[in-house]
């Protein structure tokens, strides 16, 4: 029987996934290579949006894999693998940064998380709330060339790296990685309205970026 | 009526579902009438589909190797 197609290009699909689990408790090494090849790189990526330095980036996720073996008996399951690992990441990611006398941005999230503030510039629209200019179509709407072509690519990551942290972490863990909202609440220690505040703002910034990008490609 | 300035603001709210009945079709209600805020707003969803489609960055092969010696170390004291 084959596996369903996965409906994001994250996460594994979860049957398959408690076999290698299995295995590992096992202590068979084949299965905890698959598993470091499936999540690894999703882990390092989600690092990279909590410290900025690559090599302690790299510290934090194989901190996060030695704590997840530790602790294998204790997953159970409830949720995917690689929900699981991202919470001990963030963990790792956090007391890192409480040991270096930082802590990590959510922390201070009541102020920078409020709904102040507009996501799109307000000098966009007129003062009856239309839009001033008219919005540009773009060349290019298809999400898997977008992400597929080097140059739409590259402006994507580079308006993500160019986003305040919690908007980074946020945007990285819901669109990137497929999580729940709620999961991504109970990750960052945010409450929903602030987890969607701060999605919201980095999915314009980040249209605008890719608006941008249009506009200088014509 | 919404204007598109909130149109603007309520959008990742109506795609995340977080919309109450009477926002949601008043925000539907502007949508069907606004080409300009339809072209914005499924510009917004391509971007967060884009982004779910990025390829995963590499685990360097250095890292990759540690992390299977300490592999084998966890697996001689368990």
């Amino acid at each position: 029987m084959s596996p369903p197609p996965p409906a994001h290009a994250g996460p594994a699909p979860l049957a398959d996934e408690a076999v290698l689990v299995g295995r590992l408790k096992a202590g068979d090494r084949a299965a905890f290579a698959e598993l470091v090849g499936r999540h690894g790189g999703a882990l390092l990526r989600l690092a990279s949006t909590f410290v900025k330095d690559r090599s302690v980036a790299e510290e934090v996720v194989q901190d996060a894999w030695l704590a997840a073996l530790d602790g294998l008996d204790a997953f159970e399951a409830r949720s995917s693998l690689r929900t699981w690992l991202f919470s001990i990441l963030a963990n790792k990611a956090r007391n890192r940064a409480v040991r270096e006398g930082r802590s990590l941005p959510f922390s201070a999230l009541g102020a920078a998380g409020g709904d102040g503030e507009a996501a799109v510039d307000p000098a966009r629209f007129h003062a009856d709330g239309h839009w001033l200019e008219a919005t540009a179509a773009w060349s290019v709407e298809d999400p898997e060339r977008l992400a597929g072509g080097a140059e739409t690519r590259a402006a994507i990551e580079r308006a993500i790296a160019a986003l305040p942290e919690a908007q980074r972490a946020v945007v990285t863990l819901r669109d990137v990685e497929g999580l729940e909202a709620e999961e991504i609440c109970n990750l960052l220690g945010l409450t929903l309205t602030n987890q969607r505040v701060l999605l919201h703002r980095a999915r314009t910034r980040l249209r605008q970026a890719l608006a941008e990008f249009m506009d200088g490609a014509r | 009526m919404l204007t598109c300035k909130q149109i603007a603001e309520l959008a990742t709210a109506y795609a995340e579902g977080q919309l109450g009945f009477g926002d949601r079709l008043r925000f539907q209600l502007h949508l069907g009438l606004c080409a300009d805020c339809r072209t914005w707003v499924r510009q917004l969803g391509v971007t967060a589909r884009a982004l779910g489609r990025l390829p995963a960055p590499e685990l360097p092969k250095e890292l990759e190797a540690e992390l299977l010696r300490r592999f084998e170390d966890w697996k001689k004291k368990r």
